[in-house]
């Protein structure tokens, strides 16, 4: 589809249809993210959520979705998916159900449900060719429960299992690649601070049937230590230091969907936030900035 | 009705079958994947409507189940051992959907030391779930108990999912003459699944599973599941006497084998209770006045007929197929649970730990747990709990430890 209805900004929902007052942090990346695919997916949506900080999205007698929504557990929501989808399939196929019952099944989780303890259940979900979308919203840690490092955390964040003076050792895992592995219909990175292009490729995957997933980069003043009102630029800034790459994987190719034309130095997006401190105070730490912009640049020499 | 020849896995099939199930989540694990594999023949060849799906783990396979009850169909599903255990935390959670299917579990023993054979460590570990359970000794009552069992967890006043257990091997995979009733009269007795309330349709929004804050509404919610758990001994009575019209056999929620004048009674679940009426029955040709009693439901726990079966008796053995690191035989506790303080309850009780792993209990060990039962009363105190195991056992295990010991060497 080549067509789209977001051809520039005025183009967004003007309104939400997620209802406000939730338990999220101000200014949090995620919930942004889900606000502007809710509005695109719209309301005949049932959200299977894991364990996480968008659990508290729902709690009794709230919830702010005018869909459904069902809490699973951590490792497990993309087969609470493929038991609601295949569920509605079957009361469709025996005409229990009239075809306007039927809901966009997607699941919601974060990185540390979608990189690390849900990544069988997502890889069984894909290999069935479920008909689901997959939100994880990433914020880099496994933040509801105080934010220690998951397989998404970049290196040399500091996070509170990795307080050390040269922060997380590991590397971020890239999960696009693993997902992409699979040749599900659809992968696709979004960012809630660009959401003209978070809303073209919701847009492209509702109209979509099969297995198709989406990874939000989520900042998160409270996990990543920096001021809500901070939340858009820290987004933007990941995109045009060539941090965050927006890129879609359609018909058995990757596409960047919006290229820098020229990268900021990566050390404009990692100052801005007290995780990455430890790098510029109280001495500044070259060799590890060197070694975070050198895989960047290969990151982009490589596509 | 026709009368056939079926495993235990086969009766737990046809259970499924007749009971018209729409959804089967399924993950092999022996000896339980006869269950799934004649399901998905009858799938493929279209015998069924019902869809079967395999997950990619246990874990999986139970959310899948739930989701898919939450979502207004009726569901079937089957594991043993490992893969009830690798599922655990799913258990405990869609018990709390108030969502019923039905989950056929095959005992096994759980690892390490790993094996395939049978005891009750499994699905005692899921005592405290929330799923019902109903402990089967025969094929014929694994295929009647999954039609029980749907009828018991659908049931308005219930809303729970259901376990029907029945042991590895001994069970699963031996044959006995199954009746198979009629499917009009099962429809009869089994009508079509009614969600109520709980579904997911676009024109009822609705948030399941959702947190709650605090312990207040935490609470009750945990209450309510009891309350209703508890409330299903009695919908349970009310299902089994239809049952019984409606097909001819009748299921208790506890089975009393010769109790009424018995002095001693012995007390077991599951299949091995099917050596203990013949023991019971060589006992009573020598002149001994004893029986059995053997819950078929183990969660609600039948509290009130156990006491009116055991009260006023002399002596009373517990006969344990799972083991409790560190304190004994559970079911021993859940008996002695039921009868402390009762003015009327038996003197004695005594405990003994048999069948593990698949380990045979001999007839000759059921008569020396009589003499011990008889000996206890005429002294007065219960000897403490025993591990039934022979010196024949012990030699063959020093063999293998000596033959280790050697392969270590070498
Ligand atoms: C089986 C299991 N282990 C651990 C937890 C505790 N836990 C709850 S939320 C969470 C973090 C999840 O991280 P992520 O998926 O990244 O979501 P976030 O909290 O960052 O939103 C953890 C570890 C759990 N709920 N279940
Ligand atoms: S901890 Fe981060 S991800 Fe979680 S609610 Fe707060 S801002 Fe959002
Ligand atoms: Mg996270």
């Amino acid at each position: 589809m080549d067509e789209t209805r977001f051809k520039r900004i005025k183009d967004l929902p003007s309104t939400h249809i997620l209802g406000t007052g939730t338990a999220m942090c101000a200014g949090c990346g995620g919930l942004e993210a889900v606000h502007e695919v809710y509005d695109i997916l719209g309301e005949k949506t049932v959200f299977v959520n894991a364990a996480g900080c968008m659990t508290l999205l729902s709690i009794y007698p709230f919830t702010p979705f005018r869909g459904s929504w069902l809490y699973t557990a951590m490792a497990s929501a993309p087969a609470g998916a493929q038991g609601i989808r295949d569920a509605l399939d079957i009361l469709l196929e025996k005409k229990r159900i009239p075809r306007d019952e039927d809901m966009d099944v997607v699941v919601l989780t974060g990185d540390g449900s979608a990189y690390g303890m849900g990544l069988s259940a997502t890889s069984g979900a894909m290999e069935r060719n479920l008909d689901f979308i997959y939100l994880c919203y990433d914020n880099e840690g496994y933040g509801n429960t105080g934010q220690q490092y998951s397989s998404a955390t970049p290196h040399a964040a500091r996070t509170s299992t990795s307080k050390g003076p040269k922060g997380f050792p590991g590397y971020k895992k890239d999960l696009f690649s693993i997902w992409v592995a699979h040749n599900p219909l659809y992968v696709a990175t979004v960012l809630g601070a660009e959401p003209l292009d978070l809303a073209r490729k919701i847009e492209k995957a509702k109209e979509l049937k099969g297995p198709r997933l989406i990874i939000a980069l989520s900042p998160c003043p409270t996990g990543w230590d920096f001021d809500p009102s901070e939340s858009v630029e820290i987004g933007k800034l990941a995109v045009k230091t060539g941090i965050w790459p927006l890129k879609e994987y359609i018909d058995g190719k990757v596409v960047h969907t919006k290229v820098p034309d020229r990268r900021l130095p990566v050390e404009e997006y990692l100052k801005k936030q007290g995780r990455f401190a430890h790098l510029f105070s109280p001495k500044r730490n070259d060799k590890l900035i060197g070694e975070i912009q050198e895989s960047v640049d290969k990151y982009w020499k490589g596509i | 009705m026709k009368r056939t020849l079926l495993t235990g896995n086969g009766a737990a099939a046809w259970g499924a079958r007749l009971a018209g199930v729409d959804y089967i989540p399924a993950f092999p694990i022996t000896p339980q994947t006869e269950i799934i594999e004649a399901i998905a023949n009858w799938a493929d060849s279209g015998e069924i409507s019902g869809r079967m799906v395999t997950l990619e783990s246990e874990h999986s396979m139970i959310t899948a189940a739930g989701a898919a009850a939450a979502t207004g169909v009726r569901v079937f599903t089957a594991t043993s051992s490992q893969g009830l255990l690798y599922g655990m935390e799913m258990l405990y959670t869609v018990a709390g959907w108030r969502a019923p299917f039905v989950l056929v579990n095959v005992s096994r023993g759980l690892s390490a030391p790993i094996t395939l054979e049978p005891d009750h460590n499994d699905i005692l570990a899921a005592r405290d779930s929330g799923f019902l359970q109903i402990h089967c000794a025969t094929c014929q009552e694994v295929l009647d108990s999954i039609l029980l069992a749907y009828r018991l967890g659908e049931d308005e006043r219930v809303r729970l999912p259901v376990i029907v257990n029945m042991d590895g091997f001994y069970l699963s995979f031996t044959r006995e003459p199954v009746e198979i009733p009629n499917q009009d009269v099962v429809n009869r007795f089994l009508p079509p699944y009614d969600p109520e309330n709980i579904s997911f349709r676009a024109s009822q929004p609705t948030s399941q599973a959702v947190a709650v804050l605090g312990g207040g509404p935490y609470s009750y919610f945990r209450y309510e599941m009891h309350l209703a758990a508890q409330k299903s001994i009695e919908v349970f009575d009310k299902i089994t006497r239809q049952f019984s019209e409606e097909f001819g056999r009748s299921y208790d929620a506890v089975e009393a084998y010769r109790t009424e004048d018995a002095e001693f009674i012995f007390v077991m679940i599951g299949s091995f209770a099917t050596k203990a009426k013949e023991a019971v029955d060589r006992l009573r040709d020598a002149g001994r006045a004893i029986g059995l009693i053997r819950p078929r439901l183990l969660r609600p726990f039948p509290e009130a007929q156990i006491r009116r079966l055991l009260n006023g008796k002399k002596g009373v053995a517990v006969i344990d197929q799972n083991l409790s690191m560190g304190k004994g035989g559970i079911l021993y506790t859940e008996i002695a649970s039921a009868l402390y303080g009762q003015p009327d309850a038996p003197p004695i009780l005594v405990s003994f730990i048999g069948g593990l792993g698949g380990r045979d209990i001999s007839q000759e060990e059921f008569f020396e747990m009589a003499n011990n039962i008889r000996r206890a009363v005429e002294e007065g105190s219960a000897p403490p709990p025993r591990l039934l195991y022979t010196e024949g056992e012990m030699k063959e295990v020093r063999k293998l430890q000596a033959m280790a010991n050697v392969e270590r060497q070498m």
